[in-house]
């Protein structure tokens, strides 16, 4: 029984929490504040336990989808949910960061109640991505995380906030619209919102002929290319990416973590759950155009990167930059490249996570994210020292920690694919430890000769036991990655069996037909 | 017992490092230290017991994806076994001399900083990492390794975290090296691709192979073989300093003393030489990059030999000896004589590591002055010291009885590096042979003059400081001592192995040859038969001569440098020994007779001087060529890229849409957003209902 609806157990809790917050909590004094903190961290650990019963329970070798749920629901539609080895382990990475989260926003004192509801409304619509099996349900989650996040950054964040919000949602929700269409498209063309009943469907790729335009691949091109717009977006790739440093800026902390670890790579799982297995030939098309867009955003936004002189923007760019690894090796379309880009994106929701949070404690302290108003942060703060330079050791992919493999199976994988975007794509790796480590001497090393900071104090114990997870983690699967590559393996084989069929089936007929032409 | 050598270090860092304000300052130092020297131990137990068969420890499977299967283990051979006792033996006596060169900083402030620790864990993480480095089975966990040594050169480096030299130095050295993984992790990709495989195993047997086949890599087609080996040999270039990829490891001095005899001196920077003598079963099918192998270990070799002429901060001058002694080690491998690039590996970390302490302990004594422009005259008063830097000094330049095997350490190996080169015959062989002969000379010149300006003479500089001058405290001292031995005797008791006759060497590195080598082979082909199952049983059977893979390195059947090495000329032979008299003569008349020649020489040949003092301008260069612009780049595309060209169209196109909104925006509250939001909800509703609708029909 339990297991059954262990999925919709997982995913609503924290909507549960909400609405006990919005419903049963009153005023807006210490105490109720206090409690909405509680209630919120609550209903998230209990949605991590839940996951964790999920993760053993799960049975790897199995390539199908797991824990699926299927009932009536309104209007006719339908509620269907279910976890394979692509997705698992998204739900076990939001699980796990969303209490971190809570304890990120501890010390917030504006509208907390509602601070708390807009998060576990968040983590709800996110999970709810990850384990959508129905595409008006995905959609549903997929747009309606856009809510949250709105909320989040327009009234918790910063000076330009507005400005962000709107840019934040503009540019998302408009690559949404076209997704949206390609959606109806294609529920007209098979008959069905059944997203494993799609995985099934052969989507037309015959050549057409649009406005006097030879289109190669036909009508999966075009719904290739509307998911594309979607989720090129949410990435970010190069160059829809601008929204995304204004918006980690102008967030507060949390929405950051949240921003950057989890949003971020529904865009990745878009592209494994929709583009590659359901437009194969499509992808197989635009796979080198992809790649090439990936390799420029990671030379392009490290370069960047390197001459921002906000702590936060530095990070925001160096995380479309990994991206960028993540959408090459995605479309290298071999096991290595895939792995690769699941682990990327994991690695890099802990890595990601734990920089902005770096950033939050010495904002929280000083209020600013300047870099240029911190220096010689070691001489007060050893400790926290020690964590920033874990991290920015893994950001930069050092081997012993998470990042270093994600990159690692990537640039496997993209050589495999095209030699020159792994070349390209290689030099990240240099200029990522250029801009990382010149940002950790700027703040953390030399003399400590501002005045301001005389008297910062090192992290607290709330700050070490919210970096302690992450430590743990990035190490962990630095070292024993299989724990994360074992799950997400066998799936990853059995996509990319289906892919390799369609594409060879592909070629064989339009050989045949060239030959048939002469 | 080499699980027990690779992770004590590691225990003792950890040990130290969090466990010290359990334990108190001088435990913590102690346990690592004490780790270290039982590591030690058994390094040598290891390396004298050692049969030569390769031998493969499993730890635990580390990243696996499709055929991609790398795991945590140990391979132990002749060269692992080697670089063990180097490695544990170099870091042991560092961690003792270090007891005593850290006890007093005045970089920190001895009440309330707890440096020690820090500083003895770092070095305990940096043996663990060196040693996983050379122990590795397989190219990625090298990698490992090898970047491991990278994090920990570049804490060490900025050890000092307030000097802003030192933390210059340290992201220079990470920056720099990354450019050398480069190519390395481009390296084993391609490798990967070709062999399917990353483990040393797979790899050594898929060599011949690999020699026959062609990739397509960027703009053309290339020899699969001269590919990989020139991609991993960048990676080499990078770590071991060599022309070019050298600038950080004069700069890496800002770091202590100690971690510069241990890391840039006599272990991380030979990992360049250790990774091409590693990979010797596919050099040696690399005709191409052996020769441009070559030329940059001669060029390296020459070019750093002459701006150690005129440097006058102590660590500087022996940091470019170490970056020219590189160069000739690189110069043997790549004339295919990898045991001698080795010996040369072997007997350098003695004498270049006391060098270091040794100028370590004058640094201690002279209360932190480096410019040996301030020396003079320690002879008396630091007579331990002093000796040890002779011996240090008798070694590097190479002093012994020519003809002879007789003659401290440095004679031997660069003695034989000189000989092989010469026996190499190839154009590249014969220019390094030349440079490498000059640069012996060099070598002795700007080491005698080290040495004169440092212990003869009269006391220059700050008086003060020359009247405190004190020879250091035991725990330096004995370091000392104990590399000395190594200097003088490290050469003479393993000529023979490294350099002795063909058969000797391919004996000692496990290479099967004679009777025992028909046994191997069977042995090998069954092996091979059970493992492929198909004909590579054959080709094992109809060669004679050892395959790639047998053993620690591999010399093809038709390289003979090494046999060919034992009959050069007399004159080839005798060549480093006057190169090293003429350097020792000028040397003396410069900075004994006549102390005035050296200031009239720098001032009659300005230009030349300025260009020696400023390193052949390469910082200059890299920082006009690469630095500034990337930072230019990098503002451009931000600036007229992000904000100009993306966000000036994505608004143009939405000049329709964003006046609405900003004049919403404008007057917004936060009440605003909640409005914004609705309508959001709103949409997406409507979007339901559509397909509920559509549906329906």
């Amino acid at each position: 029984m339990l297991l059954d609806s262990l999925l919709s157990i997982i995913t609503f809790v924290p909507l549960i929490g909400a609405a006990i917050l919005a419903l049963f909590l009153r005023g807006d004094d210490a105490p109720a504040r206090r409690n909405a903190k509680y209630v919120a961290l609550a209903a998230t650990c209990t949605s991590l336990l839940a996951s964790l019963i999920l993760l053993a329970a799960f049975d790897p070798a199995e390539t199908g989808f797991q824990f699926v749920e299927e009932g009536k629901w309104i209007l006719g539609l339908t509620y269907k949910m279910g976890v394979d080895g692509l997705s698992v382990l998204f739900v076990m990475l939001t699980t796990f960061l969303m209490p971190i989260t809570i304890l990120a926003c501890w010390d917030v004192t504006h509208r907390v109640k509602e601070y708390m509801i807009a998060f576990l409304v968040l983590e709800t619509l996110m999970l709810g991505v990850f384990c959508a099996l129905d595409l008006v349900l995905f959609y549903l989650f997929f747009e309606g995380g856009l809510i949250p996040m709105f909320l989040i950054i327009g009234i918790w964040g910063g000076r330009d906030r507005i400005y962000a919000a709107f840019k934040f949602f503009l540019y998302t929700f408009l690559g949404s619209v076209l997704m949206l269409v390609a959606m109806i498209a294609m529920y007209v063309d098979a008959g069905t919102t059944d997203i494993v009943a799609l995985l099934g469907h052969n989507f037309g790729s015959e050549t057409m002929e649009i406005l006097g335009f030879h289109i190669l691949g036909g009508f999966q091109t075009l719904l290739w290319l509307a998911f594309f717009a979607s989720f090129a977006v949410k990435m970010p790739m190069w160059p829809v990416h601008t929204w995304l440093p204004d918006a980690h800026v102008q967030a507060p902390t949390a929405g950051s973590v949240i921003l950057a670890a989890i949003l971020l790579k529904m865009g990745g799982y878009g592209f494994l759950r929709f583009s590659l297995p359901m437009f194969p030939i499509a992808s197989s098309l635009l796979a080198d155009f992809v790649l090439w867009l990936s390799a420029i955003a990671i030379v392009y936004t490290s370069l960047v990167a390197l001459m921002q002189e906000d702590m936060k923007k530095l990070i925001a760019y160096s995380s479309v930059a990994h991206m960028g690894f993540v959408t090459a090796g995605i479309f290298s379309a071999n096991q290595q490249g895939v792995d690769g880009a699941i682990f990327q994106m994991l690695s890099h929701g802990f890595i990601s996570g734990a920089l902005f949070l770096c950033v939050g404690v010495v904002y929280d302290r000083m209020h600013t994210r300047e870099i240029d108003a911190y220096g010689g942060l070691v001489n007060r703060m050893p400790m926290y020292a020690a964590v920033f330079m874990l991290f920015t050791m893994a950001n930069v992919g050092l081997p012993g920690t998470s990042g270093f493999v994600g990159e690692f199976l990537t640039l496997v994988g993209m050589f495999q694919a095209n030699t020159w975007v792994c070349a390209v794509a290689a030099t990240g790796v240099i200029l990522s430890a250029a801009y990382a480590l010149w940002l950790y001497r700027r703040v953390v090393m030399g003399e400590l000769v501002k005045e301001s900071l005389r008297s910062i104090t090192d992290m607290n114990r709330r700050e070490q036991a919210i970096f302690a997870p992450l430590v743990v983690m990035t190490i962990l699967l630095g070292v024993y990655p299989s724990l994360a590559t074992d799950i997400v393996g066998p799936s990853v084989g059995a996509l990319l069996d289906g892919y390799g069929e369609a594409v060879a089936q592909y070629n064989g007929t339009t050989q045949v037909a060239q030959l048939g032409g002469h | 017992m080499e699980s027990i050598i690779l992770f004590a270090p590691l225990i003792g860092a950890l040990l130290c490092g969090f466990g010290w304000r359990i334990m108190g300052e001088t435990a913590a130092q102690s346990v690592s230290t004490a780790l270290l020297f039982v590591a030690c131990v058994l390094s040598w137990i290891v390396f004298l017991g050692f049969d030569g068969e390769t031998r493969f420890t499993h730890i635990l499977p580390w990243i696996e994806s499709g055929s991609l299967a790398t795991d945590w283990s140990i391979r132990l051979d002749r060269l692992t076994a080697i670089m063990l006792v180097v490695i544990t033996t170099v870091s042991a006596l560092v961690h003792l001399y270090s007891f005593g060169y850290m006890a007093h900083d005045e970089n920190f402030d001895e009440a309330t900083e707890s440096y020690r620790p820090r500083f003895f864990a770092y070095l305990s993480f940096f043996t663990f990492a060196m040693l996983t480095l050379v122990t590795a089975d397989n190219l990625v966990q090298m990698f490992f390794g090898w970047e491991g040594v990278g994090l920990a050169s570049y804490l060490l480096i900025g050890f000092y975290f307030r000097k802003p030299s030192a933390n210059a130095a340290a992201i220079k050295a990470f920056i720099v090296n990354r450019v050398g993984d480069f190519g390395f992790a481009l390296g084993i990709f391609a490798l990967f691709f070709m062999v399917d495989s990353i483990s040393f195993t797979d790899i050594f047997a898929a060599a011949p192979d690999l020699a026959e086949r062609e990739v397509a890599f960027l703009w053309t087609t290339w020899p699969a073989i001269e590919l990989v080996c020139l991609l991993l040999f960048v990676g080499a270039m990078g770590k071991s300093a060599q022309f070019i990829l050298h600038t950080w490891l004069p700069d890496a001095m800002e770091g202590p003393t100690p971690v510069s005899a241990l890391i840039h001196a006599a272990t991380m920077v030979t990992a360049g030489v250790f990774l091409v003598c590693r990979m010797s079963p596919l050099m040696e099918f690399a005709d191409w990059t052996q020769s441009f192998i070559v030329y940059i270990g001669a060029i390296t070799a020459f070019f750093a030999a002459t701006v150690g002429l005129v440097q006058n901060d102590i660590k500087r001058v022996i940091a470019y000896s170490t970056c020219s002694q590189l160069g000739y080690m690189f110069v043997a491998a790549g004339v295919g004589v990898y045991s001698v690039a080795m010996f040369h590996l072997f007997t350098h970390a003695f004498f270049k590591g006391m060098l270091f302490l040794g100028a370590g302990s004058v640094i201690t004594g002279m209360h932190h002055e480096q410019d040996m422009r301030n020396y003079g005259g320690l002879r008396t008063r630091m007579p331990y010291t002093f000796w040890s830097m002779m011996i240090g000094t008798l070694a590097i330049t190479g002093v012994g009885i020519p003809l002879t095997g007789i003659g401290f350490a440095g004679f031997l190996s660069k003695d034989a590096v000189i000989e092989s080169t010469f026996a190499g015959g190839t154009d590249a062989a014969t220019f390094a042979f030349w440079a490498l002969v000059v640069a012996a000379a060099f070598t002795s010149f700007y080491s005698w003059r080290l040495l004169f300006m440092t212990f003869f003479g009269e006391p220059r500089g700050d008086r003060h400081a020359h009247e405190h001058v004190h020879e250091s405290p035991a725990s330096m001292v004995v370091p000392l001592a104990a590399l000395a031995v190594g200097a003088v005797f490290a050469g003479m008791v393993w000529y023979k192995p490294f350099f002795g006759s063909e058969q000797k060497v391919q004996e000692w590195f496990g290479i099967a040859s004679g009777e025992k080598h028909a046994q191997v082979l069977l042995i090998g082909a069954a092996r091979a038969a059970e493992e492929q199952n198909d004909a590579s049983g054959e080709d094992s059977g109809s060669g004679a001569a050892a395959l790639p893979g047998q053993g620690a390195i591999y010399m093809a059947p038709d390289n003979s440098v090494l046999h060919d090495a034992h009959y050069v000329p007399a004159w080839v032979k005798l060549s480093p020994f006057f190169a090293m008299l003429i350097g020792f003569a000028l040397a003396f008349l410069f900075y004994v007779r006549r102390t005035d020649l050296p200031a009239k020489l720098a001032a009659n040949q300005a230009p030349l001087y300025q260009f020696l003092l400023n390193k052949w301008y390469f910082d200059e260069l890299y920082e006009h060529a690469l630095v500034r612009p990337a930072k230019a780049i990098g503002r451009f595309l931000w600036q007229r890229g992000d904000l100009g060209a993306i966000d000036g169209f994505l608004n143009g196109v939405a000049m329709g849409v964003v006046p609405f909104f900003t004049r919403l925006a404008g007057r917004a509250q936060s009440g605003y957003i909640f409005t914004y939001a609705f309508w959001m909800v709103l949409g997406i509703l409507v979007f339901i209902t559509w397909m509920t609708i559509a549906g329906g029909q």
